[in-house]
Order: structure tokens, then sequence, then C-alpha cells
């Protein structure tokens, strides 16, 4: 899994019918640091996350499609969760 | 699933038998900018999108659950023709919250 912020939303009139009716978030992948991890990616949302949120982020198929309610579709990430904090365990990490 | 933007296509006459049928398509994936990044991938096509079309596409082994019952050997498929990307206002920093002082 990924932590990721929630840049942006994607409008797709035209997609695959198991992708109707779902939240289509853009999301940059973070560091530990908060600063950007690669080029954003496309996910569909199963929390009912809006721009700005820190989330999670599952990179998988059976898990996304699992998360979204919606196994045998073309999906392979979603956001499925919020991230409240983070602790680094001192001498660990 | 990423960003990508369709640029060309791709024929290939002699292929896997369950490959036949399937439209092959050049994508150059893009940034949330849409700006081009990364290399160009081939892509089989679920939605007939055209050249010049921003899309988004889906890797691994969902690519060819898109296209069920049909099962092609497909490890990234085109999923959905974007409209438009709403890309987030940079938000103001957050003011500090400062303790009360003690009266």
């Amino acid at each position: 899994m990924l932590i990721g912020r929630v840049v942006g939303e994607l409008v797709a009139t035209h997609k695959h019918p198991s992708h109707e009716g779902c939240k289509i978030l853009l999301v940059q992948p973070l560091n530990l640091d908060g600063s950007n991890r690669g080029d954003p990616v496309v996910a569909l949302d199963a929390v009912d996350a809006g721009v700005g949120d820190r989330v999670l982020v599952t990179t998988e198929g059976f898990s996304a499609m699992t998360a979204v309610g919606r196994t045998q579709s073309p999906i392979d990430m979603a956001v499925i969760g919020f991230i409240d904090q983070i602790e680094l365990v001192p001498g660990v990490a | 699933m990423q960003l990508g933007r369709v640029v060309g296509c791709v024929w290939a006459t002699v292929k896997n038998p369950s490959l036949e049928g399937y439209r092959l398509l050049l994508v150059q994936p893009l940034a949330a900018d849409l700006k081009d990044t990364g290399k160009r991938l081939v892509c089989t096509d679920w939605t007939g999108a055209g050249a010049g079309e921003t899309i988004y596409w889906v890797r691994g082994r969902e690519a060819s659950i898109a296209f069920l019952p049909g099962q092609p050997p497909s490890d990234s498929t085109i999923v959905g023709i974007v409209d438009t990307v709403h890309r987030a206002v940079a938000k103001p920093a957050k003011p500090v919250r400062q303790k009360a002082e003690p009266r």
C-alpha cells in the first residue's frame, strides 16, 4: 500500500461499466517526509475521499476490487483509508 | 491505474490467437499536469479511444479482466476516456494554533 495525497478528480463519460458510480481520484504518492514520490496515479474511491486528503492507496487488483465492492472488474488501485497520523519509532526507523 | 494519451496504433498480423480482434494502441503515460512522463507502451483498448485522446489505463492481471468473458493475454488495457481533470488548487498554509496564555 502507498501513502498519498488526493490532488484531483477525473471526469470520464466513457469508461468501463464497473467504474460507474465511483469517484475516480488522482492521487500523488508521498514519501514519509511529505515530498512527492513519482508520478500521480489514478485510483477508484472506496472511502469517499476528497481533494487534499492524505490517504492509503492499495496498488494490487484483488484488494482494490474487493474494497470497491466490484469483483472481476479491471481495477488495480483504490483509496481504502484516511491517514490521521504516522508515528516513526525512534532508533528503529 | 494511470493517466495516458493515445499516440498511435500498433498492428500485429501474426499474434497469439487469443489476441485476435483486440485493438492495440500506443500510449504515452502522463503526469497530473498532462505532460509526458516515462516511456510509451502498448495497451489493448476497451474504450475505442482515438489518437490524441486522454485516457486512463489499468495494468497487470486486471487488464484482461476488462474483456470478460474474453481473456486476451494483455497486461495493460485502456479502460476509460478522460473528459476533464479537476486538479486541486494549492491550499493556503494552515495558521499555526498557538496555546492560549494563562491569565
